[in-house]
């Protein structure tokens, strides 16, 4: 009976232990969503302004630019996909997986050879473990990522677009190098503290948008140097950007999807205090009864034979 | 002139500085460059390293260092979009 209470006041005290982890790690993914937020509220000027910079450049120079102009025939298309580095974040990086996996397979029914590029440590052993090619990975930052990674991944995907402009079927072109033709790019989308979802966006070849203003003409504006090199130079920034945008959202969303798993471990883990308190009182109550009982049957049975002599 | 421009230097991290200012002088792959309010629209790349100065109202200056810079002067004001942007101390920027 002592060793039945003993059992469980150990595991009352485990469980105790488990839930001040996942409180704290709660409270750390908590206080990283508002950071995350914030990091994704400071981008947005930039963001605004660089598209505004974009729109006024797009109607002044050739919209030829090899990132802007879809390629004939698709051969490769890059796939960029946005993971965690550390697991207890409930579905996040699976989820991320399965829509990448489902692009994947889209990809290949149009009969295009996908190509993977990897940010997260979840998603590269994902890889490594199924022994399926990884393109190149990059890990360390998915919780605050930086725009130097983001810039980083980019000019790795940019280089890889611009070599797949002379491919040929069948091997590489002119350079040598196998590039890709499209680029897409999965992360997780931040709703909200309760609802991230993954979706799959193309982000290269950029499609300029013809929107109809509303503001009459715009301004005519100077260049310096001219249009066609500006945007030579204002491309890779803006896919940066975009690169950046994805990784941010990515690490709020990473971030909620951990609060959310811990929120609830540390809400099992109590109803486990719960359960094994009640359990180990009236395991006590049991031994107490039970030696009561004893000591009542004894007292009895002395006086019986006392009273027999 | 009375007249003020609306300056506003973002980062791709952050909006670094933003605030009215009478004279923006940057220099761009081409040269030199100062802007003045009622200036021609213009876009321009700015040179590596280079150096943005914003003329404050009150005869002060704010300089910045700035990596990867672009120029965009718009009939609402100047905007300064940078990878990254460093202040310069009041002494180094002469």
């Amino acid at each position: 009976m002592a060793a039945q209470v003993r059992v469980l006041r150990q595991r009352i005290r485990s469980a105790k232990g488990m839930k001040k982890i996942t409180k704290a790690m709660e409270l750390v993914a908590t206080s990283r969503i508002a950071k995350a937020q914030a990091r994704v509220e400071a981008s947005l000027p930039y963001a605004r302004a660089i598209t505004g910079v974009l729109t006024a450049l797009a109607s002044n120079a050739r919209i030829d630019h090899p990132l802007l102009t879809p390629r004939e025939r698709v051969r490769r298309a890059g796939v960029l996909l946005v993971t965690a580095d550390r697991g207890l974040a409930g579905g996040y990086s699976s989820n991320a997986i399965k829509t990448a996996e489902s692009l994947l397979a889209r990809l290949r029914e149009d009969g295009k050879e996908p190509v993977l590029y990897v940010i997260g440590r979840k998603g590269v052993s994902f890889y490594r473990f199924r022994n399926r090619p990884i393109e190149a990975n990059w890990t360390g930052f998915s919780e605050q990522p930086s725009f130097a990674d983001a810039r980083a991944v980019g000019e790795t995907l940019i280089k890889a677009f611009t070599a797949g402009a002379d491919d040929v079927d069948g091997g590489a072109g002119a350079d040598g190098v196998l590039g890709i033709d499209e680029l897409h790019v999965v992360y997780t989308e931040f709703h909200s503290l309760m609802t991230q979802t993954p979706v799959a966006r193309i982000i290269g070849p950029m499609q300029v948008e013809d929107r109809p203003r509303s503001e009459g003409l715009l301004p005519a504006y100077e260049f310096e140097p001219e249009a066609d090199a500006l945007l030579d130079a204002l491309l890779p920034r803006y896919i940066n950007t975009r690169i950046y945008a994805a990784l941010i959202e990515s690490a709020a969303s990473e971030s909620a999807a951990r609060r959310r798993a811990m929120k609830s471990a540390t809400d099992n883990a109590e109803e486990m205090i719960e359960k094994y308190t009640r359990e180990m009182n009236s395991a006590r109550q049991a031994g107490i009864t039970q030696e009561i009982s004893e000591i009542v049957g004894g007292a009895n049975a002395l006086a019986a034979s006392g009273s027999e002599v | 002139m009375a007249q003020q421009l609306h300056v506003e230097l973002v980062a791709v991290e952050e909006k670094v500085w933003s605030g009215e200012a009478e004279m923006v002088v940057a220099r761009t792959t081409e040269g030199e460059l100062g802007v003045l309010p009622g200036h021609a629209p213009l876009l321009g790349q700015l040179a590596e390293p280079g150096q943005v100065r914003i003329k404050l109202p009150g005869g002060e200056q704010v300089s910045y260092e700035v990596a990867g810079g672009f120029l965009s002067v718009t009939g609402e004001g100047v905007t300064i979009l940078a990878e990254s942007a460093t202040p310069v101390s009041a002494a180094q920027s002469r």
